[in-house]
């Protein structure tokens, strides 16, 4: 039996099953602001979560060190490390390697947490004839893979910083002395898993490149899921449902380049019947859009959280089995999965709602309004 | 030469109840029973009997019973008196011995070991009767990636490829005019429109009476080629290569020269009173090249509009086929398993011939996404499905949708006595002979096969309620909500599910 420290999934169940509290605020202004009202709100919902995970994701983090890659990495040993070092060394040019700030707080077993500013090798990504964000997504799948759990490389966007580990909250904030930075929106995460993992990689939000995604709920369709993005060369390795969001919104939107607006057609589709009454032309883009990506259908209970620079993503499931509650005051669009959790970093709110099943919301850093569409409705 | 072979089976009149009324002798298409007028009593040649059970259904005092013969050979786990009585009949008559529907033999059903999961306390499970439950399914290649143009309004710039639309993910498998009669096709076509699915006229050609139902309509083209011209081409929805089949892969097809009669003659388009030869290979197609030819032949053929189908028994590498096949531009596989039925095969090739179609939609499926290409095509299982639960299986192993056949002709009242080859079908359906045709009424089958499929179509929307899913596509290739039970390590790996309790 490998031992429970390396992995998320210790005793190999089809996927972590879990319930969570999701919290997120964005500042559409991309005006930055510290980790005081996001710990309030997701510490607020303290019953959604057990103490066995919990994560952070902030964005404008690293303003100076805007153009580079900022790579967190985790690692339960020093030969994993200088594995991983040689690696970044060979792929990278790193601009700056350092320890992340941590401090005394109340969790078990952290990791060594590193963190890297590195650019990737020009001409390695000119020779493969591929992008950047390829050539980095590439290197991390392969050093996660090939590390085993050993090293885990749990952040790799630009501008932007994932914190996570074993405990509460405000357990894992004070670890990371999330009070030194700074950003304009951030991203939280509290986990109620039903095994134990001890493993800090297991907790979320779970991100590639500059997407995050915090997940409250367990996807039926995961083995579907699973299958279909590995035929576009994904490597599902961590044995949770999280990762195959990630990996969904990553092909739809980076790489095939459908708008965010079209996602939930994809994910949360509206039902053949539906189709069916549409128009021509909304019919057949609906119809090639479900039939060709059949596979990334999301079903089971689920609210997510989904993050990339400059946007906040909302998105339930099609039934509308777990809660998410939007709220929009000031320059603040707020994603919650309660409401109160919301009123108690802001008690007056312009509007606030309950999302109903495919309904997305997007927030924007500098957009006119906030675009709200009602995309899949039940009958 | 005197007969060693006993009578397969024993019929049992009860002398009290039987009121000689005839009834059995009228409904025996194989001459059973007799009257003996001299000593005034029913009579049986056991030596016929095939345990078709028409005759036990249709007496009025119910005083037939028919028993399995069982010969006291001396037991022997080897030499069974199944193989003691092949090798006399081999003996007595020197030909290959025939047999129709699928293989009997035991231990190669694996739906049995697979079991489906159902969602508790961490996710809801879903009531069909409350909330929609989707089965619809498309068959048809998928594009890789759907391409838009985005100035402005979004504009679709792929274009899509010719889709089956099934509302239930079952069809109805090739049944060839000549297997069996006209009223058993018309209704299965029935039930196709009516369910919105699609069933399959096999390689026999078409009657023109079935030209109304052709968008509910596969038509097949086999080795033969019997009855393929173009307004047969362009009739159907779809069109099925069928290279094999799984109750006799690598083996053509003989229906004799006594059979073909004017109208078969007419519709397989060849001279009354010819055996109809459907050679083992097509013969233009040696290698996996020719058949990108069929496929592109039959495309022009018909404008691009129809997906195209190719039809192969479940073989050792039949992983490795269907890539080829994939890449050939067919449409669509069909993978027929070990168990499909026929109308008529040697029994040695039925019985020994192919593999189970579980192991083989799983290597496929699993095959065809290492490589990328599962998008490609569209897979369906066939051979062996018998419920809901087989259906729901198929789909989590990698099935896009499934055929049947045997489970369609049970519903019509076939009883798999295995005796289709001799065209005297006492239930009227694998018969051609006119006055036995008439015992089947394509209305009240095609009512039987409706209910079938409505009733399995229930019973999948409840499992997928169960698995809290609420639409098929989640389903498919989703093999964490199967488990095995009793199955070897290597089992389990080929499947690639986990065992019970794990």
């Amino acid at each position: 039996m490998r031992p429970l420290s390396q992995v998320n999934n210790p005793y190999k169940d089809d996927k972590n099953i879990d319930a969570c509290a999701l919290f997120g605020m964005i500042n559409i202004e991309g005006t930055r602001f510290p980790f005081k009202d996001p710990l309030k709100a997701i510490s607020n919902m303290r019953e959604r979560g057990n103490g066995l995970g919990a994560g952070f994701a902030v964005y404008g983090i690293y303003p100076d060190h805007k153009e580079l890659y900022a790579f967190h990495v985790m690692y339960l040993n020093r030969q994993a490390k200088r594995r991983v070092e040689k690696s970044l060394e060979e792929e990278f040019r790193v601009v700056l390697s350092e320890e992340l700030p941590t401090k005394e707080a109340k969790v078990s077993n952290p990791p060594l947490t590193w963190r890297y500013f590195v650019e990737p090798n020009t001409s390695k990504v000119n020779e493969e004839k591929i992008t950047e964000d390829d050539y980095v997504m590439k290197n991390v799948m392969r050093i996660n893979v090939s590390e085993r759990g050993k090293a885990l490389i749990f952040s790799s966007g630009k501008n932007m910083g994932v914190f996570k580990g074993v405990g509460y909250p405000e357990d894992i904030a004070e670890y990371f002395c999330l009070e030194e930075y700074e950003g304009y929106m951030w991203i939280c995460h509290s986990r109620y898993p039903t095994n134990t993992p001890g493993w800090w990689g297991g907790a979320h939000p779970f991100s590639l490149l500059d997407w995050t995604v915090a997940h409250n709920g367990e996807l039926s369709s995961y083995g579907a899921n699973r299958r279909f993005l590995e035929a576009y060369g994904y490597k599902c390795t961590m044995q949770t449902d999280t990762e195959v969001l990630t990996y969904a919104f990553d092909l739809l939107v980076r790489k095939h380049k459908i708008p965010l607006e079209l996602v939930p057609k994809i994910l949360t589709p509206p039902f053949w019947d539906e189709i069916d009454q549409m128009q021509q032309k909304q019919k057949q883009l609906l119809t090639a859009l479900r039939q060709t990506y059949s596979g990334l259908l999301m079903n089971g209970p689920f609210s997510l959280i989904v993050a990339r620079q400059g946007q906040m993503i909302g998105l339930p499931d099609r039934m509308k089995l777990r809660p998410l509650t939007a709220g929009m005051g000031g320059s603040f669009l707020y994603l919650s999965s309660e409401e109160a959790a919301i009123r108690v970093v802001q008690p007056t709110l312009d509007k606030v709602w309950n999302l109903t099943g495919g309904e997305i919301v997007v927030g924007m850093v500098k957009a006119p309004a906030f675009v709200r569409l009602q995309l899949a409705t039940m009958r | 030469m005197k007969t060693y072979l006993p009578p397969e089976y024993i019929v049992k009149r009860d002398v009290k109840l039987c009121n000689k009324c005839k009834v059995c002798i009228q409904q025996c298409t194989y001459g059973v029973h007799y009257y003996d007028e001299k000593e005034d009593c029913m009579l049986s040649r056991d030596e016929n009997c095939v345990n078709c059970q028409r005759c036990v259904f249709f007496c009025p005092k119910h005083a037939i019973i028919i028993r399995k013969n069982l010969v006291s050979y001396r037991k022997n786990h080897h030499w069974t008196s199944e193989v003691i009585t092949a090798v006399k009949k081999q003996a007595e008559t020197g030909r290959a011995i025939l047999t129709g529907m699928g293989c009997d033999k035991p231990n190669l059903t694996y739906w049995d070991k697979l079991l489906l999961n159902a969602s508790q306390v961490t996710n809801p499970s879903i009531d069909p009767l409350r909330e929609p439950i989707e089965i619809r399914t498309y068959l048809g290649k998928k594009s890789k990636q759907v391409e838009l143009a985005l100035t402005g309004e979004v504009v679709l710039k792929t274009e899509l490829t010719p889709q089956l639309c099934l509302e239930i993910p079952v069809m109805f498998a090739a049944i060839s005019y000549g297997a069996v009669n006209l009223n058993v096709q018309e209704a299965l076509a029935r039930a196709a429109v009516e369910c919105g699915t699609y069933f399959n006229c096999g390689e026999g050609g078409l009657h023109p009476n079935l030209y109304r139902y052709g968008d509910h309509l596969i038509v097949q083209v086999a080795s033969g080629r019997f009855g393929v011209h173009p307004e047969y081409l362009n009739i159907g929805a779809a069109i099925e290569i069928k290279i094999g089949q799984g109750a006799k892969p690598g083996i053509g097809g003989h229906l004799p020269g006594e059979k073909v009669g004017k109208e078969i003659a007419e519709m397989r388009m060849i001279p009354v009173g010819t055996d109809a030869l459907s050679p083992a290979p097509h013969h233009d197609i040696y290698s996996i090249e020719d058949l990108k030819q069929l496929v592109y032949a039959l495309k022009e053929a018909t404008g691009y509009a129809k997906p195209v189908a190719v039809k192969i028994a479940a073989v050792h590498n039949t992983a490795a086929i269907a890539s080829g096949i994939a890449r050939s531009g067919a449409d669509i596989i069909v993978i027929d398993g070990v168990l499909g039925a026929t109308g008529a095969a040697p029994k040695v090739i039925r019985d020994n011939v192919g593999i189970p179609i579980e192991f083989a939609l799983a290597s496929v499926d699993e095959r065809l996404r290492n490589e990328g290409i599962r998008n490609e095509v569209s897979i369906v299982a066939s051979g062996s499905i018998r419920s809901s639960a087989d259906v729901v299986k198929a789909i989590a192993l990698g099935a896009d949708a499934v055929y049947i056949g045997t489970a369609a002709l049970v519903a019509m009242g076939c009883t798999v006595c295995q005796r289709c080859y001799t065209g005297k079908c006492p239930w009227g359906i694998a018969t051609t002979d006119p006055e036995i045709s008439k015992r089947l009424n394509p209305e009240e089958a095609s009512r039987r096969l409706i209910n079938l499929l409505n009733a399995w179509g229930i019973e999948i929307k409840e499992m997928l309620g169960g698995m809290g899913i609420n639409s098929i596509e989640s389903l498919r290739g989703n093999r964490e909500q199967l488990r095995g039970i009793g199955l070897s390590e290597s089992e389990l790996r080929i499947l690639n599910i986990k065992p019970a309790g794990r």
